[in-house]
């Protein structure tokens, strides 16, 4: 598509956030119907076993408490393990919250207390007391290696590993070599808002679902699935997300209880987890990966063999792509990847930002750090030396990788030319100063989405479409396609988000919301517009001026020539004039035939190199990251502010990764110990340094409709290993295990 | 939260007339948060905030006597106490966040419980929570917990900053209970765990900390606070060291030095500082120092680390205040 750029490419404030700073946008656990009841949910101190009896006369005895529900009293839910699949598809037989009363894993929901306060709620919930019979368990990962496996059904996003040339006997042929076990500790998303579900009754005795999600569709679908209803008796909505990072990708157990306790109660309810409860659902897998890397003595990697653990729970088979991207991105005649998964007792693990490739990219980056050492080569030079332009895994062109120039000019601001290569080479005082850097690639996803644009006799253009805002910059970014799709100004165009009954969006994740609701947006203005003049061509009050070719829109309103110069027609006129109040369009923007066909012959990616600076004292082991640059190639910016938020915040989550952030599991009883945020520790401003974020020119009309590749998680995918890569060139010690916390492994 | 009652006395002798299962309400930072993980279920919350404990005074021997209630941010701007103690300012600055200091008070810093993860999840057995229910956090997640002064029963830190510079201070704690008032060594105000791990310190029932009595500090330029955590900012000590020393042309008359992080209590060795006594500062002294200050510590899974660490950073902490040059809140360099 043809886009001249008067709103799109422009840095745009929010438009939500006046709605944010002054408390109008709600979020899922604010509405607050009348007679609302609270739900405080009692969680299994246990891995594994059955639960024998459950006390609940305490805390029926409090004053306010209007039940608890349990697995005894439920009302009646879907029969069938299906009927509880949610979007995401990880294979296996999906966790039924209140089910029975077997126990899968610590922290799992076995009552709901339900009263007239929070307060009473609460401490009712506290009085709850359940018996349960213990069975054995293993939560331990390293244990759990030892049962790895390949599921028979894979996720559908799985990508599996294709290999090529003969990776063993190249290893075994090469000059140099590598090899090593990198680990990364599990985390959890953390978003600010809890998750949380308002469920409102309304007068038809349809409910109307309140939910922190990034698919309200999806949790539509699944609500009415699992709990025997019909899918109009149900709407989601989420028109404010407060992050989610993933951890709102699946429904959360928290929106299914409080819809049974509906059901069971018939009065609006709400069920608001605290912050330990969100270490109880999902959390990005712990990993590792066997990594070994020959190459020859022209410093050209020869092979390539990458093998990669994540763990799973024993129901589901929650699978990752970590060891496909190395094969991707890197020249190298000899590669082989091998990833299986590892059961333990727990809660199954989830995507988390940048699912897959915030671990392997980041893994993988290190070792190549390590490989350009071993070849006693500048590792941006290594990684140019080994550059690959097309997918080396599928042997497919890409539409576009500018990712030498990613690398050219983030070195450049960054100063990297000035670098010394040995290893402790720079100090200031006590402090050992190092550079390091890493490339980061992700996937360029496109999902079939729709949308609506609707001319109001008030002037507004109004855009509605099922897709989730959850903090990125949605509203803003749609806001500015549909303003320079219908030639509107920003001010005039209202978007709705965040509500199931909305044109269909999928689920908000894998960064692909700006380019396939954008696209779509793009799609329905400009047949709007076209539905328009159509109309206003065949009204016979119409002026002869305004036909299909020959008129403009611009400023909110039709423009076009006569012999006597230009004349204009406004756009609630043009309503009037059409014979109609109100105008709408709605389309759905999917690959086509061309796009298919496109889909299959090339891949697409986003791609990043970042520079790093840290000063690590190595007495006492304290690491400070003092800059960090990433320069980012992911197609047409839509909005160079909102986009480089995407990539400053999501550097911030991966110097949390690199050295702070580790959910402890204890495996003697399958709980992560340290669940709030004074212990789980997520970077704070001082942790954070000057981040500069340069956006690389890349023209690709070839990946989506709007030449958009989406920016949320490539920020995630490098800045890990530039910090642990750093840390080596500043003391000359490779860990291999994240995060690098005072003390720890190497 | 469970259901409490709650009073807020105007002096102290009805506050210290308190039933049973009672708590003081000070800033609330630790006890609140505790109440709503159901770990501290007073039935009786007693706010004290009411009582006359609020100021920080000058004493007649050139100290001071800090209130009860006197907030951790105002006691560390408090002009008197950047003057004459920066050490207890700068040991309050590197705790905890500006909106909790605001909130904290001098008193409830002292009485803060510990930050062990088992403590705090009523869901693991812990003998500290409640008596006799085993300890979890042995052969658990114990990276944050402590090497020194630990006991079968119980091998959690105490957590506070501010108490280490007290100690390094030698402050004394005003108390007054039931039977009238006392003063204790802050040095004796925390206990080891022993059998008892329940008993952070020696607070009886009823009795109240009113305030911080401060003698006059002879060290100059020559102290430090520094910490070490898991981020530069809000979190607590991995390890940290408070240093005062008093120095005579270029020699170390006499040092005063207080462990955090690492210990049950802080954590104090007289024998090692006595080894300061008369010494100019050299590495093999403080290395010895060191040595005597770890003496006996005991690591069980995760925290053999700060072991090897803790040396390291009581001869950086003695070198900064052996050189007058005090570790910076602000700047995050350590030199
Ligand atoms: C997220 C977080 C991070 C923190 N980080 C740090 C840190 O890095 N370093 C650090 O040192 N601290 C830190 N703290 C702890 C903080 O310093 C304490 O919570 C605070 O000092 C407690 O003071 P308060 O007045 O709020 O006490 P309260 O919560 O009111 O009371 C705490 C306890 O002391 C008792 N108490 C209070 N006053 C008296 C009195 N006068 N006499 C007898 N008993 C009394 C109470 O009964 C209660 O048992 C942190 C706290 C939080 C929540
Ligand atoms: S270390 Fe102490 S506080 Fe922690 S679980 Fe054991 S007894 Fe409780």
């Amino acid at each position: 598509m043809n886009v001249i750029s008067t709103h799109i490419g422009q840095p745009v404030s929010r438009i939500d956030g006046v709605a944010k700073v002054t408390g109008q946008a709600k979020y899922a656990a604010e509405p607050h119907p009348p007679g609302m009841l609270y739900g405080v949910i009692v969680n299994s101190p246990i891995a594994r076993g059955r639960i024998e009896t459950i006390h609940d006369t305490g805390a029926r005895e409090v004053p306010g408490v209007v039940e608890v529900m349990t697995h005894h009293n439920r009302p009646h839910t879907a029969l069938f393990e299906k009927s509880y699949m949610d979007g995401l598809g990880v294979p296996g037989a999906p966790y039924r919250p209140l089910h029975d009363g077997e126990i899968h894993f610590n922290g799992q929901p076995v009552a709901v207390v339900l009263a007239e306060t929070f307060e009473a709620a609460r401490e009712a919930a506290m009085l709850v007391r359940v018996d349960y019979e213990r069975w054995p368990h293993n939560a331990d990962f390293e244990a759990a290696l030892h049962q790895k496996y390949m599921p028979s059904k894979t996720r559908s996003n799985y990508v599996p590993p294709k290999p090529r040339g003969d990776a063993a006997a190249a290893y075994a042929l090469s000059a140099v070599k590598i090899e090593s076990r990198y680990h990364l500790a599990p985390e959890h998303h953390n978003p600010m808002e809890m998750h949380a579900t308002t469920v409102i009754v309304e007068d038809d005795g349809t409910f109307t679902v309140w939910d922190k999600t990034q698919g309200p569709q999806a949790v539509q679908a699944y609500l009415a699935s699992a709990l025997s209803l019909s899918k109009d008796q149900v709407r989601v909505r989420n028109p404010y997300v407060g992050g989610a990072f993933g951890s709102g990708l699946r429904t959360v157990y928290n929106v299914f209880i409080a819809t049974l306790a509906v059901k069971m109660l018939k009065r609006p309810v709400r069920v608001t987890l605290t912050r330990p409860q969100m270490f109880t659902h999902a959390f990005r897998p712990e990993a590792t990966m066997d990594i070994a890397l020959g190459a020859s003595r022209d410093r050209a990697l020869q092979s390539m063999i990458v093998e990669g653990v994540t763990d799973t729970s024993r129901f589901e088979h929650n699978m990752e792509n970590i060891v496909i991207w190395g094969l991707i991105n890197y020249k190298c005649p000899n590669a082989k990847a091998d990833y299986k998964i590892a059961p333990r007792d727990t809660y199954t693990s989830s995507d988390m930002r940048a699912p897959g490739a915030a671990t392997g990219v980041n893994l993988l980056e290190m070792a190549i750090d390590e490989m350009a050492y071993a070849c006693t080569m500048d590792p941006l030079a290594f990684r140019l030396h080994n550059y690959s332009d097309s997918d080396a895994m599928h042997d497919m062109p890409l539409t576009s990788k500018a990712l030498r120039d990613a690398m050219a000019q983030g070195a450049q601001h960054f100063g990297w030319h000035d670098r010394s290569m040995a290893p402790g080479s720079m100090r200031d005082g006590r402090e050992l100063i190092g550079w390091g850097m890493a490339t980061g690639i992700w996937d360029a996803m496109f999902s079939p989405t729709s949308a609506r644009a609707r001319l109001g006799q008030d002037g507004r253009l109004h855009i509605a479409t099922a897709a989730s805002d959850i903090g990125t910059g949605t509203y803003t970014i749609l806001a500015q396609t549909a303003a320079e799709a219908f030639g509107m100004p920003l001010e005039r165009i209202d978007i709705e988000l965040g509500d199931s009954t909305l044109p269909e969006c999928p689920t908000e994740g894998g960064s692909w919301t700006a380019a396939s609701a954008g696209a779509a947006v793009w799609l329905a203005c400009h047949s709007l517009r076209k539905k328009l003049i159509d109309m206003l061509v065949k009204s016979k009050n119409t002026p002869s001026w305004v036909k299909q070719d020959a008129v403009t829109l611009e400023g909110g309103a039709l423009h076009g020539m006569t012999e006597n110069g230009r004349v204009s027609l406004s756009l609630p006129d043009a309503l009037s004039l059409a014979g109609h109040d109100m105008l709408e369009a709605e389309e759905t923007a999917k690959p086509g035939l061309r796009g298919k066909i496109s889909q299959m012959r090339k891949a697409r990616f986003t791609h990043s190199a970042v520079f790093c600076e840290v000063r690590v004292d190595p007495e006492l082991d304290t690491v400070r990251v003092t800059r960090l640059v990433n320069a980012v190639a992911a197609g047409r910016i839509m909005n160079p502010k909102t986009a480089a938020s995407q990539i400053r915040g999501a550097m911030v989550m991966a110097t949390g990764m690199a050295l702070h952030e580790e959910s402890l599991m204890d495996e003697r009883v399958g709980r992560f110990m340290n669940h709030n945020f004074a212990e789980y520790h997520i970077p704070t401003h001082a942790d954070v340094p000057d981040m500069d974020v340069l956006f690389v020119n890349e023209h690709d009309d070839e990946v989506s409709p709007l030449g958009v590749k989406g920016v949320g998680e490539i920020g995630m995918c490098g800045t890990a290993a530039a910090i642990a890569n750093a840390i080596f060139h500043a003391t000359g010690r490779r860990y291999h295990n994240l995060p690098i916390t005072p003390g720890a492994r190497t | 939260m469970r259901s409490f009652s709650y009073a807020r006395p105007a002096t102290l002798a009805e506050a210290c007339r308190s039933a049973e299962h009672t708590r003081f309400l000070a800033g609330g930072t630790n006890l609140i948060d505790l109440m709503k993980s159901d770990v501290e279920r007073p039935a009786h919350v007693v706010d004290i905030k009411s009582l006359p404990m609020h100021h920080i005074v000058d004493r007649p021997d050139g100290g001071l006597r800090l209130g009860a209630l006197v907030t951790n941010a105002d006691t560390a701007a408090h002009p008197l106490v950047t003057d004459r103690y920066p050490l207890l300012a700068s040991a309050i600055l590197a705790g905890a966040s500006p909106q909790i200091r605001n909130m904290a008070t001098n008193g409830g810093n002292l009485n803060q419980r510990t930050r062990c993860h088992y403590f705090y999840d009523p869901a693991m057995a812990c003998n500290k929570r409640s008596p006799d229910t085993g300890c979890a956090a042995r052969g658990g997640r114990n990276r944050i917990m402590a090497v020194l002064g630990t006991s079968d029963a119980c091998i959690a830190t105490f957590p506070s900053d501010m108490c280490m510079a007290l100690a390094a201070l030698n402050a004394t704690v005003n108390l007054h209970g039931p039977q009238g008032e006392r003063t204790v060594s802050l040095r004796d105000y925390h206990c080891l765990p022993g059998d008892t791990p329940w008993r952070d310190n020696i607070l009886q029932p009823g009795e109240i900390v009113t305030a911080i009595d401060l003698a006059p500090a002879p060290f100059g330029p020559h102290h430090t606070y520094l910490k070490i955590r898991d981020r530069l900012s809000f979190a607590f000590a991995i390890v940290s060291v408070a240093v005062g020393l008093q120095m005579k042309e270029g020699r170390i008359m006499r040092g005063s030095i207080a462990l955090g992080g690492v210990a049950t209590k802080p954590w104090c060795v007289p024998e090692a500082e006595a080894l300061l006594d008369g010494r100019a500062p050299s590495h093999s002294l403080f290395r010895d120092v060191a040595e005597r200050l770890l003496h006996g510590a005991v690591a069980d899974r995760d925290n053999a680390a700060k072991i090897r660490l803790t040396p390291r950073v009581i001869e950086r902490a003695l070198w900064q205040a052996a050189s007058g040059t005090p570790q910076s809140q602000m700047d995050k360099t350590i030199r």
